[in-house]
């Protein structure tokens, strides 16, 4: 199963959990199993069935390039993170 | 170059240092810059810009204007469509279109001083700045705020009242100036400070600071009788300015053709479109082609500089030089719209390091300046001057040497950063070797109220979508196809890649950025990541030549595809062998051309590092500070072409010695800036600063063939902190505000 880091900033959903593990072979599938443990998370993720401008989601370090569709392995390390652009 | 692991590749083309393939016309005046376009028919706009720093559009009334002769075209944002909160996705983020689209032209209230009101076409420039001076505007002046802490109190002047602060997805449930909120944590950080043997806590502050691109917007329109509209533009991203152009004007994205002219500088200033869809509205009423340049003073006054900051930073460690603890209080400046940078400058503050436990906050603040954009490592400078500053201060009070104490605490391939993420093979510590190695830092400095500094940085770069094709040319030269405009000299660094990948010299390769109708979609020329992701594509393009090559060979030799392997620049099979030249110039007799593409899309960051140092003198009479000596040190994977790689190094640091020095936005009491020019805006010249030396360390990344990293951005984070550092030991005055100009460090030193 994946391992989920949850964003400071949504912990008042978790109850301050920090990480979870969640099966999952997409992003897509990964956003139903945490919204399924904790109500509220997909409205913070996503919008129009994608991801929220402004979070990039980084997997394995690499940040998603595919929105909701990205794979993600049965080890794979997930985070949250502000999305960033360059000069 | 400092070579930290050996690589197990040889290469004929890499690390060469051919003459770029865009000298000629660059050193002779011929390349086409968007200045220099004349089409038939062709008329001039201009701008008309809000002389107040807020206030309410009560009525524009443009009729007189429209009267002038000469005038052929007046537009406002009423001849736009109405985008309320449309997000478009433009691949290095996304953007609010109502907001993007209230930038290019004022929607209801004007923002900042020099947000644009109105624009003219006419059949001179003259005629179209005289017409301007006859468009009516009645305005209600607003209070106006231009610093971020007086713009996050409760009571500063709202700019929005549609925008509420966004913490990862969460709306606050009220207006407020403060756009968005982040927040990191990583371990319990107030047990690790308490642990701690030594805490250090200072604040700092910084100025805006523009790009200061040398060629200033323009953009040219032509929107055709048959409703195709073509833009001929100076600008990072032909595929993004066609998206944003098609989007504000709501048409169909393939009615729009981008085509880049050349572009003397960007540095992330040239992302968001500013006169491409004003010049397009333009042409669409007039039906002629509509040029648009800007002066200097919109340039400064209407376009982006990067996030004035207030940061508060405290650090913890142990008596043996171990940090414990981490915690930052960064609020930047977005200007008058949503969407700063201050989501990498949270991720970069601590990003150099190995903290236990860490905690950063960061706010996107509104405030009456120009939209901040993008600028080299955005976010990342102001972070790095705030947090080396303190890492030098802790290193001196626990006596340990600054380099040996960044080394205790380097971050390395394991590291966790403090907003999650993990570092794969990353050279930090090798630059730090590096420094300790070179001739600068074991050289005495010697001489009264002189100093020496030395400082990191961090920044990401990323990868993203590029696309590329090539023809072969029957004289076994190649014609390279690619998207990305050339700011740096990458025609010729993507162009080498190529060269390497089909065994051919960097000179039979022929590049060509080419519009948004003649190449696959490809991102902006940013984020340090053309040589990375580009050079990627063409690494692919050589590979799918390569692939097709051998089946031809297969053919003339009457073999299987299978038996035919190329090598160095040869197909061979165990009897048989013939050049690349020789077979490009058999292709037409085996099927016709060959034609190579491929479009790729990495998705990791390619994690630059680097480590400056610097020798001052400051003159103790005058606070000026003139820079002795400044050698710059930076991982960059493997160097494509040194020569552009220490390019990159030396005009990011003469950058970051601008903001450490001089460069800043001054504002009167009423929000206008006061010095959009020049010469009152002092950049630094070939005068300021000396030769800046340069040491490339080379840590393959693994995410790329031949190891690239990029390398335009992280140049520009360390410059600031080093040279507080340089002029604290020349001055015994830490500086905690940029910049450090000669009246705001004599007053410093007086002290």
């Amino acid at each position: 199963m994946a391992t989920v880091f949850i964003p400071t900033q949504w912990r008042d959903l978790t109850a301050d959990v920090e990480s979870v593990e969640i099966e999952g072979a997409t992003l897509r599938e990964i956003a139903r199993g945490l919204e399924a443990r904790f109500p509220g998370i997909a409205e913070r993720l996503g919008d129009d069935g994608g991801i929220a401008a402004g979070v990039a989601v980084s997997i394995d370090g690499a940040i998603a390039s595919r929105g909701m569709l990205a794979p993600v392995g049965p080890q794979s390390e997930i985070h949250f993170l502000p999305a960033i652009g360059g000069g | 170059m400092a070579q930290a692991e050996s690589h197990p590749r040889k290469y004929k083309v890499i690390g060469t240092r051919p003459v770029r393939h865009d000298g000629a016309d660059k050193v002779t005046g011929r390349a086409i810059y968007g200045a220099d376009l004349r089409l038939n028919g062709m008329v001039h706009g201009k701008i008309l810009r809000s002389p107040h720093a807020h206030a309410v559009i009560k009525s524009i009334d443009t009729s007189a204007a429209a009267k002038l002769p000469g005038v052929v075209a007046v537009t406002t944002s009423a001849d736009f469509p109405d985008l309320q909160d449309k997000i478009a996705d433009l691949g290095e983020g996304a953007v609010n279109l109502a907001h993007l689209g209230a930038n290019v032209l004022a929607h209801g209230k004007a923002l900042y001083k020099g947000h644009a009101v109105a624009a003219v076409a006419a059949t001179s420039p003259h005629v179209a700045q005289e017409a301007l001076s006859l468009i009516k505007v009645e305005y209600e002046p607003l209070p106006a705020v231009t610093w971020v802490l007086d713009a996050m109190k409760d009571d500063a002047p709202l700019l929005h009242d549609d925008v509420y602060t966004k913490s990862m997805g969460k709306k606050a449930d009220k207006p407020s100036n403060i756009a968005a909120h982040i927040h990191f944590e990583k371990g319990d950080v107030e047990d690790a400070f308490a642990g701690s043997d030594l805490v250090v806590e200072r604040e700092f502050k910084t100025a805006s600071v523009h790009q200061g691109y040398i060629e200033p917007h323009v953009s040219t329109a032509l929107w055709n009788q048959d409703g195709h509209l073509t833009i001929w533009t100076s600008t990072q991203g032909s595929f993004t300015a066609r998206q944003q152009t098609a989007e504000l004007l709501q048409v169909p994205i393939s009615q729009v053709t981008v085509v880049p002219c050349e572009i003397g500088g960007g540095f992330g200033g040239k992302i968001a479109v500013y006169l491409e869809p004003v010049a397009a509205m333009l042409s669409r009423k007039c039906g002629r082609p509509v040029k648009m340049v800007m002066s200097r003073d919109e340039v400064f006054e209407a376009t982006g500089p990067t996030p004035g900051s207030s940061m508060r930073v405290k650090i913890g460690a142990t008596k043996d030089g171990k940090l414990t603890a981490g915690e930052a209080w960064l609020a930047y400046d977005a200007g008058a719209f949503p969407g700063g940078v201050i989501g990498p400058g949270c991720m970069c503050v601590f990003s150099c390091y190995e903290f236990p436990a860490a905690r950063v906050d960061g706010y996107d603040v509104l405030d009456n300046k120009p939209k901040t954009q993008a600028y080299r490592a955005p976010g990342a400078t102001q972070a790095a001057f705030a947090c080396e500053s303190v890492i030098d201060e802790l290193a001196e009070k626990l006596g340990i040497d600054p380099i040996e104490f960044r080394l205790k605490n380097a971050a390395k391939e394991g590291t966790r950063r403090v907003d999650g993420p993990v570092y794969p093979r990353v050279g930090f510590i090798e630059t730090l070797e590096a420094a300790k190695a070179s001739d600068h830092w074991k050289s005495p400095l010697e001489g009264k109220n002189r100093g020496r500094g030395i400082a990191s940085g961090y920044w990401f770069n990323i990868g993203l979508k590029s696309s590329a094709a090539a023809n072969v040319n029957p004289d076994g030269t190649v014609s390279l196809l690619e998207g990305s405009t050339d700011i740096g000299g990458t025609r010729t660094s993507v162009a080498m890649q190529l060269a390497e990948t089909l065994g051919i010299t960097a000179e039979a390769v022929h590049p060509k950025v080419v519009d948004t109708d003649s190449v696959g979609y490809t991102d902006v020329t940013g984020g340090s990541r053309v040589t990375f992701a580009t050079g990627l594509a063409a690494y692919e393009v050589g590979r799918d030549i390569l692939r097709q090559m051998c089946e031809r060979a297969a053919i003339l030799w009457e073999c299987d595809a299978a038996e035919v392997e190329s090598v160095d620049g040869e197909f061979k099979t165990k009897d048989k062998r013939m050049t690349f030249a020789e077979l490009a110039g058999k292709l037409s007799q085996t099927g016709g051309p060959v034609v190579g593409r491929a479009t790729v899309n990495p998705e990791g960051p390619t994690n630059g590092f680097g480590t400056h140092i610097v020798d001052v003198e400051v003159d103790p009479d005058t606070a000026k500070v003139t820079v002795l000596r400044y050698t710059a040190i930076q991982d960059a994977g493997k160097a494509i072409h040194p020569s552009y790689v220490e390019g990159q190094m030396q005009g990011g640091a003469v950058q970051g010695i601008g903001w450490a020095l001089n460069e800043e936005y001054v504002f009167d009491g009423e929000g206008r800036m006061a010095n959009a020019s020049y010469l009152d805006y002092r950049m630094p010249t070939a005068l300021d600063v000396p030769h800046i030396d340069t040491i490339i360390v080379e840590v393959p990344n693994p995410a790329h063939p031949y190891g690239v990293r990029g390398v335009g951005e992280t140049p520009i984070v360390p410059p600031p902190a080093a040279m507080a550092v340089a002029v604290y030991h020349a001055t015994g005055v830490r500086m905690q505000e940029l910049p450090m100009s000669p009246p705001k460090l004599w007053a410093a030193m007086q002290k």
